[in-house]
């Protein structure tokens, strides 16, 4: 049985990822993050670019390609980080059902 | 999304020929062209910004635009097919069908589809055995009661009389299972006599209005036969024994045998009126058939296991577009990397209406040659041909885990999900699960291309393959060095008589894919004195074959080890281009290190790390790569992931043919968990991969003297590059990189170990 994110015991790391979205990250966090990006349906998230360096939204790849890419209209990020923080709280979200109330940065 | 995309019919031309340019544009009625040199194709504001300056030719202009289409999928066709439906006959085969979802998939056809007219064999309904007959009013199709499975075994015949109006449908699989009923037998009358066409034959599939063919099969074809009369599978039994005259069969209408002319696009009629057919779009061949047991992988040794033909709706060779730009060189036409600047508007956040067509200029031939610079750049083009159209983010799931971080999707890749016809690289799988052996570069590629940032490329510039390599295009120009560039094609057509002549070459970021005469070509000039500047990582890992008719074509198998997408069939390891092993180099014993000192070891595309000087750094015979460069950390810094070691890893290993007087100058460290050790270097999989912990995770910085006063300098890195350019070039990798090349260039041979 793969890991289950226990919000008790995992709820640590979530300062480490809003710190560092992109890097190294400890093995607890790296636990953390392949299990969010783990997604049996086949759809897939990705990160469309508006302005290559300045402007991103967050879109879904369907699991079947004739099917067209939904593209959000906003939140519309000004950094990589920015929207990697975003899409770890709302799959904290669906695994946890908690809601991590907190800003990219203070 | 793109509006505008073309690809040139060659990457590499000399002075005084002509490149030609196609062009398919999708707004507007012109564009403008013009050329530019490719100095830097990286937009990122934190590194140089872009270098693409402007060279004016007698080809700058406007021209009009039209919008040209890809007509993919391959199929077979027989140019002088009589009308088979004017009399009875069969049609047998031994399918194997991967993909019976996706519509009705022709077996064979004598079609008109403006008319609706003639006869097509096909699956139907997810897999059923069906013919469809129209005479011109209307159509009509009948069919078995089952449908077949994916990835089996099955006899087909389909007898039609046209004195009785009748269709025999018969699917009979090779291997039965319990519980699975997937045979099927039909008898039926059509109501309809189809339209007998004397129209060119095809298989795999069938005209559509227009002129581009559709209904595509996917799956293999074993043995197909025509034979007139009305038949059961009792007949095809003759039939299928190889190296049998057929010419005494009085029935015979055709018996091809896919065995026969493999390396060709050729399909051999063995009966005697010789009904050869045409491969169009590469289908794969030397493909295991019905009858393989295993006691022959070889291809060449055993052809007659080797009879099935793998079609897929998604195969492509050449796009064929019309030219929309020719441009002969000047004789005296600079060698280096350019571009040809497209543009039909402003681009905007939904739209890139802007491209460049990248190609190489190559130094003259022959007589023409003259005095040519001391140092080369090898453009890995049968890396850029490997990785065409990489579309991993697209089509495998898993990606984002592997990058570590999102997967970035720009207007380029965005237009590649909706456009498949563009066609895969070969990292790739088609429709149908199987790998993409073949890639071409005659079709736009969309990743071949100035301001391309790739998902895979490391976080920050985020390049990979061909625009990562301008980084070192840029530093070239900065540093004023005068030198040619020749690329793969050129190598292996050429010969070690194109390089004999170079003191120094410089190798790209990721000189993965090698034909065996330019790895025999490279080797010979590093054994006779030329000195290698190995500036990547992950190089002369795969072996590939050139065709022996078709231009810009590259075949690979992803045999029995290394990092594999996907991973060939047992048995069909063997090259179909040329009959060579395929797979890694080191499998055949040429492992990088034998090539370049240091093999591939590790990868990881998240972040890069740093090296730290090694104790051989300080051995006076590596004294000069290290002048003015006291430091202990090098690289910690860069544009590929924020370090200079980074994506992929080579290390010394004496083992696998590092030799043994090479120098560790510097090692990386401070990998995340996610720069993993790759497979093929261990058997029983050990409880920590990751360069957190496992300390065969390395970048060695390596040099070497080589036989004949040559040298090798090895970087170990693909991110090696992208940290050549901070603070205007002035660091410390881009002083070692400059203090080799200065010494490289010195013609004072290198005497080992003084």
């Amino acid at each position: 049985m793969p890991y289950k994110i226990d919000p008790a015991v995992d709820r640590q790391y979530i300062e480490e990822m809003r710190r560092n979205p992109i890097g190294a990250h400890s093995p607890g966090l790296q636990r953390v993050l392949n299990t969010l990006r783990t997604d049996k349906s086949g759809r897939q998230v990705i990160l469309v670019v508006l302005k290559p360096f300045e402007k991103w939204v967050l879109g879904e790849m369907p699991p079947d390609r004739r099917d067209p890419i939904t593209i959000e209209d906003g939140p519309v990020f000004t950094s990589r980080e920015e929207a990697e923080w975003e899409i770890f709280r709302r799959r904290w979200f669906q695994h946890t059902g908690e809601n991590i109330n907190l800003p990219f940065r203070d | 999304m793109l509006k505008i995309v073309g690809y040139p019919d060659r990457y590499s031309v000399a002075p005084g020929e002509t490149i030609s340019f196609q062009i398919s544009v999708e707004e507007g009625e012109t564009f403008d062209a013009r050329i530019v040199r490719v100095l830097n194709g990286d937009c990122n504001p934190d590194g140089p910004g872009l270098s693409l300056p402007h060279v004016p030719t007698h080809i700058d202009g406007t021209y009009p635009a039209r919008k040209q289409h890809i007509d993919a999928g391959s199929f077979m066709r027989v140019p002088t097919m009589p009308a088979l439906a004017e009399g009875a006959f069969t049609f047998f085969a031994t399918i194997w069908p991967t993909l019976t979802d996706r519509g009705d998939q022709t077996l064979v056809a004598q079609w008109d589809e403006t008319k609706q007219a003639g006869f097509r064999i096909e699956l139907v309904d997810g897999g059923k055995l069906g013919f469809v007959a129209g005479d011109g009013s209307r159509t009509v199709t009948v069919a078995t009661a089952r449908p077949m499975l994916v990835r089996q075994w099955y006899r087909v015949a389909v007898a039609y009389d046209p004195a009785a109006g009748k269709v025999t449908l018969t699917q009979e699989p090779l291997r039965r299972y319990p519980t699975i009923d997937d045979a099927g037998h039909q008898e039926a009358e059509l109501g309809l006599t189809p339209s007998a066409l004397a129209v060119p034959m095809l298989m795999a599939g069938s005209p559509e209005a227009g002129g581009t063919i559709g209904r595509h099969y996917d799956g293999k074809i074993d043995s197909p036969a025509l034979v007139r009369g009305v038949q059961d599978l009792h007949r095809y039994g003759a039939l299928l024994r190889s190296n049998v005259p057929f010419v005494s069969d009085p029935d015979l209408i055709a018996r091809w045998d896919f065995a026969k002319e493999i390396r060709t696009t050729r399909t051999v009629d063995v009966g005697p009126s010789r009904h050869d057919g045409e491969l169009v779009h590469l289908p794969s061949r030397a493909m295991k058939g019905w009858n393989w047991t295993g006691e022959q992988h070889d291809w060449t040794r055993k052809p007659e296991h080797y009879g099935a033909i793998h079609f897929h709706r998604d195969d492509i060779y050449d796009a064929g577009w019309e030219t929309s730009v020719a441009f002969t060189l000047p004789d005296d036409f600079k060698s280096g990397g350019y571009a040809l600047h497209v543009r039909c508007g402003e681009s905007d956040e939904q739209a890139t209406r802007e491209d460049y067509l990248a190609f190489f200029v190559r130094p003259p031939r022959g007589a023409n040659r003259g005095e040519r610079p001391k140092v080369a750049f090898l453009a890995p083009t049968c890396s850029y041909i490997a990785y065409a159209n990489h579309g991993e983010h697209i089509t495998a799931r898993g990606a984002e885990a592997l990058m570590n971080r999102l997967l970035p999707f720009g207007h380029s890749d965005l237009y590649m999900y909706y456009h498949p016809e563009l066609g895969g690289s070969l990292y790739d799988s088609h429709a149908d699960g199987s790998g993409v052996c073949y890639s071409s570069r005659l079709r736009p590629v969309l990743n071949f291309t100035s301001r391309y940032h790739s998902w895979l490329g490391g976080h920050g510039s985020a390049l990979y393959q061909y625009n990562a390599d301008t980084h070192l295009f840029y530093w070239l120009d900065q540093k004023g060095v005068e030198y040619d560039v020749i690329t793969d094609e050129d190598l292996h057509q050429d010969g070690y008589e194109l390089i004999k002549d170079y003191q120094v070459i410089l190798t790209g970021t990721h000189p993965e894919y090698h034909s065996t005469r330019a790895w025999d070509a490279m080797k010979a000039w590093v054994d006779r004195g030329g000195r290698l500047m190995y500036m990547g990582g992950n190089g002369w890992y795969w072996r590939v074959g050139f065709h022996d008719e078709l231009d810009g074509v590259i075949e690979l198998r992803r045999a029995e080890d290394g990092i594999r997408p996907w991973i060939a069939e047992p048995g069909e390891y063997f090259q179909s281009f040329n009959g060579e092993y395929g797979g890694l180099w080191r499998r055949i014993g040429r492992a990088p290190n034998v090539m370049a000192g240091i093999g591939f070891v590790a990868q990881g595309f998240d972040i890069s790390s740093y090296y730290r000087r090694a104790p051989d750094a300080d051995n006076p015979r590596a004294s000069f790569i290290f002048k003015d460069v006291p430091d202990e950390i090098i690289g910690d810094f860069g544009l590929i992931g924020g370090g200079a070691a980074g994506i992929e890893l080579d290390c010394i290993n004496t083992d696998l043919g590092s030799p043994p007087n090479v120098l560790r100058l510097a090692s990386s460290e401070g990998h995340s968990s996610m720069m993993q050790l790759v497979n093929e270097e261990f058997g029983v999989v050990p409880p920590a991969l990751g360069g957190d912990q496992n300390d065969q995770v390395r970048a060695d910085m390596a040099f070497c003297e080589t036989p004949s006063g040559g040298a090798i300098f090895a970087t170990g890195s693909i991110a090696w590059c992208g940290s050549l350019l901070p603070n205007n070039c002035d660091n410390n990798v881009s002083r070692i990189t400059w203090n080799v090349l200065e010494r490289f260039m010195d013609p004072k041979p290198f005497v080992p170990g003084s």
